[in-house]
């Protein structure tokens, strides 16, 4: 995570606003009609610093559906959706990447 | 704004003069430390009542000087987090003795107002409507105090021991 | 154990009451995110990568079976089926909702625990030696002074919101195995010549970015004055602590930058003006504390009973009896250290199922008391010898009974990226691969005495500095890669690690362990040096010259 001045300077290739959702702390995703998804591949997808930063602020804006918001890098899939780029994001939406206890 | 004082909210007797203003001829005044200490010799000469915003980055036995003559000390809560003006309190309480009005300003919220009472403040000035409101029951919520500070509360501690005693 | 009396469960409720009040104002929108972050940090509440998570304390490390059962029940109720036990004496909950911690709050506070000041930048959870009271050759059961500083910090109107978090240390034995030196402040009790009971004071040591050996800033303080003493320290923190840069902001920069001695008069011009006020402890005031903790009413017994001699013929029990039994200060008792680090699993978790257990045993064979300590195992401390062999069973059966204390595959880490906001890299599945690694007990036997500790990030909640062999993740263009160091230790003689050489991507790390441990077999002077001495006297260079060959 970096702060948003720093993110406006990283911005390379296709971005998300995600977050966690207030309540229960479930990973959330920026949608483009202004909601939040547990759906990544719902996600807004921007790529300019401009745009990236309009959707925080707005995400940020509000306070009490979803918190810790911020910028992150995306990968898109065939049709154009958000999907994991990198370890950190993956692990957010799959999960750990280890068995819990009592698991298997 | 609200100040509440004694659990009530009052109206602030005191205007903020700001540091090259001139200084009114009567009421009561609050200035900052800087102003305080070059404008010493006039205010320490006034007949209504002088109080200080003092910073929450310099000691108070800077402050130590000027008490007697000071009827309130404004200490500063830039924002909720920074814990400073609360041993400020502390030493102006119990160190230097002051008996004034300890006013808590700044990022000032319901959730700090036991912590303020018991580390000497007694009037606070309060941003969010609803925690005026909330300030006597914020006061109220806790009756078990594990640690004696200066401001009385009886511990846990004593209460046991004299209830065994009395028991 | 420290038994709850009427007024400790009262404060326990308001707490309840206030923390579920700001949990609504937060829901409702009253409450912003910045200011309701700190609350809940200071109740234990942290957001994570995936949902919130609580951290329990568990004062002094010590337990009673119905806590272990609530524990277990807060797991089954608000989470999933399982608890992680930190290297802080506390545990924590992974995946728990923020609109449910009111209600797990207040079944927590039913049986006395909480998460009060488990986070946030205050005094947290004063934690010891988890063996206290049982181990021989104490000078005085540290827990009625971690008690006697709980007391006094908890909810502490004046140091609440300190430059950052504060963490203090009480060790009493020979052996510090409360790691007093990586503290904020560390205490070592021990009695002067007049028989009285004195501390001596260390301030300033930590990891995390900046690590830093404790300092002794006191010696011989009398206990009388512990409180007074304490607050004289926080107060100066407090006043004069970095609030400018949170990487700057724990009391060791102020140590650093101002000299321990400077550092020390300051403490001492305000402990003057305080120390024979309100916050003396005067014999009564100890001695009510000190009533409050009940021990078992021992029987009297031989050590090493015929049932212990006939079940040591079975070289399981035997291997098992070597490694995590240790004497007990009463003839015919034993300390039991169970094991939660089971090849392939993962540090400090335990399920609901485990945790149930563990409480039905500590009932049946060790006067209901349960301890947790730093390196992320529990501890039966009063134990029967001649109960030994069925209770090795029972653990056994439930997948406690690795009988691989402090060697090579008890290993301490922090969650890492697979549960941690803050963590650059992953620490479990590391660890798992190498208990898979030194799964064979003989060979693990043979490399002997070595702590491995993993850290996800620069935060070191893992404390991979005072790890014999440390582990650091960080993140180099997006991938994962650990920088090892070695010679680290975590007791009296606390020391830093050195780094070993260039950081090594992830799938090399286990591979290069290895090659250290090989190393250290070849090196060794003999079987009785362990590994940290021999890195000691070698230095890092023989082990970096073979640690970076491949094979």
């Amino acid at each position: 995570m970096v702060a948003p001045q720093q993110q406006k300077l990283r911005i390379a290739g296709p971005v998300a606003i995600t977050g966690n959702r207030l309540g229960d702390g479930a990973v959330v995703w920026r949608t483009s009609s202004g909601d939040w998804s547990k759906a990544m591949s719902d996600a807004a997808v921007v790529t300019t610093s401009d745009a990236a930063l309009a959707l925080l602020h707005e995400a940020e804006a509000d306070g009490v559906r979803a918190v810790a918001a911020y910028v992150a890098h995306v990968d898109l899939d065939a049709g154009g959706r958000a999907q994991p780029l990198n370890l950190r994001e993956r692990i957010r939406t799959q999960g750990p990447t280890i068995m819990l206890p009592g698991e298997g | 704004m609200s100040l509440v004082k004694g659990g009530k909210r009052i109206e602030d007797s005191f205007i903020l003069i700001e540091d090259d203003a001139v200084l009114p001829d009567d009421g009561a005044i609050l200035v900052s430390a800087a102003r305080l200490e070059a404008d010493w010799s006039t205010l320490s000469s006034r007949v209504y009542p002088v109080g200080v915003v003092w910073p929450n980055n310099r000691p108070v036995d800077e402050l130590a000087p000027y008490l007697s003559a000071l009827s309130l000390v404004a200490l500063v809560f830039p924002i909720f987090r920074d814990g400073r003006a609360y041993t400020q309190a502390h030493h102006l309480r119990e160190r230097h003795g002051y008996s004034g009005e300890l006013r808590a300003t700044g990022n000032v919220l319901r959730d700090q107002f036991l912590f303020m009472d018991r580390a000497g403040f007694d009037a606070f000035e309060i941003t969010k409507e609803g925690d005026v409101d909330a300030f006597i029951d914020a006061l109220k919520r806790y009756t078990v105090f594990y640690q004696p500070t200066g401001d009385g509360r009886t511990t846990v501690l004593r209460q046991r021991l004299s209830a065994r005693r009395a028991g | 154990m420290y038994i709850y009396d009427e007024y400790d469960r009262t404060f326990l409720l308001q707490r309840g009451a206030e923390f579920r009040d700001q949990v609504e104002r937060r829901l409702a929108g009253a409450l912003t995110e910045d200011e309701f972050k700190l609350l809940r940090l200071m109740n234990g509440v942290y957001l994570q990568l995936h949902a919130y998570m609580l951290r329990i304390a568990i004062p002094y490390g010590t337990l009673s079976s119905d806590q272990l059962r609530m524990l277990a029940h807060v797991a089954r109720r608000y989470d999933r089926n399982y608890g992680h036990f930190t290297t802080r004496q506390n545990i924590q909950y992974h995946w728990i909702k923020l609109e449910e911690i009111p209600d797990a709050m207040a079944d927590l506070a039913t049986v006395g625990i909480h998460g009060i000041q488990t986070s946030g930048n205050c005094i947290r959870n004063v934690t010891t030696d988890q063996w206290a009271g049982a181990v021989p050759g104490e000078v005085d059961d540290p827990r009625v002074w971690a008690e006697i500083i709980r007391q006094w910090s908890t909810l502490h109107p004046e140091f609440s919101f300190l430059p950052r978090k504060f963490k203090i240390a009480v060790s009493a034995a020979d052996e510090d195995r409360a790691a007093v030196l990586i503290h904020d402040i560390g205490l070592r009790l021990s009695r002067d010549k007049a028989g009285h009971l004195v501390f001596r004071v260390m301030v300033g040591g930590g990891l995390g970015r900046t690590p830093f050996i404790g300092k002794i800033i006191r010696e011989d303080l009398p206990s009388e004055h512990l409180l007074s003493y304490l607050e004289a320290i926080v107060r100066v923190y407090n006043a004069e602590g970095r609030r400018d840069n949170i990487y700057k902001a724990r009391i060791k920069i102020l140590v650093h930058e101002i000299g321990a001695e400077e550092f020390a008069r300051r403490v001492d011009t305000e402990w003057q003006a305080i120390k024979d006020g309100y916050l003396k402890l005067d014999d009564t005031a100890v001695d009510d504390i000190r009533a409050r903790f009940r021990y078992p009413a021992f029987e009297q017994l031989q050590d090493a009973p015929f049932e212990l001699a006939a079940a040591l013929m079975n070289p399981a029990f035997a291997r098992w009896h070597e490694n995590s039994v240790a004497r007990h200060k009463i003839p015919g008792h034993a300390i039991v250290t169970i094991s939660l680090k089971p090849v392939g699993g993962t540090p400090g978790d335990a399920t609901s199922e485990q945790m149930e257990a563990i409480a039905d045993l500590a009932d049946k064979f060790a006067f209901g008391e349960i301890r947790v300590g730093h390196e992320q195992n529990l501890c039966l401390p009063h134990v029967r010898q001649r109960d030994l062999p069925e209770l090795w069973r029972a653990l056994d059966a439930i997948g406690v009974a690795t009988p691989n204390i402090n060697l090579i595959t008890d290993i301490i880490s922090c969650p890492g990226l697979d549960y941690c906001s803050l963590a650059n890299a992953r620490s479990i599945p590391l660890a798992q691969e190498l208990t898979e690694r030194f799964a064979d007990i003989e060979r693990a036997k043979k490399v002997g005495r070595l702590h491995v500790n993993i850290s996800g990030c620069i935060n070191a909640c893992g404390h991979h500095h005072i790890g014999h062999i440390g582990i650091l993740g960080v993140d180099k263009n997006g991938k994962e890669f650990y920088q090892l160091t070695l010679g680290g230790k975590a007791d009296e003689h606390a020391a830093l690690g050195q780094l070993l050489g260039p950081a090594v991507p992830y799938d090399d790390v286990i591979n290069v362990i290895e090659r250290v441990v090989d190393a250290y077999l070849e090196l060794r002077e003999s079987e009785d040096e362990v590994f940290v001495e021999t890195v000691k006297r070698l230095g890092i260079a023989p082990f970096k010259e073979r640690a970076y060959v491949a094979g």
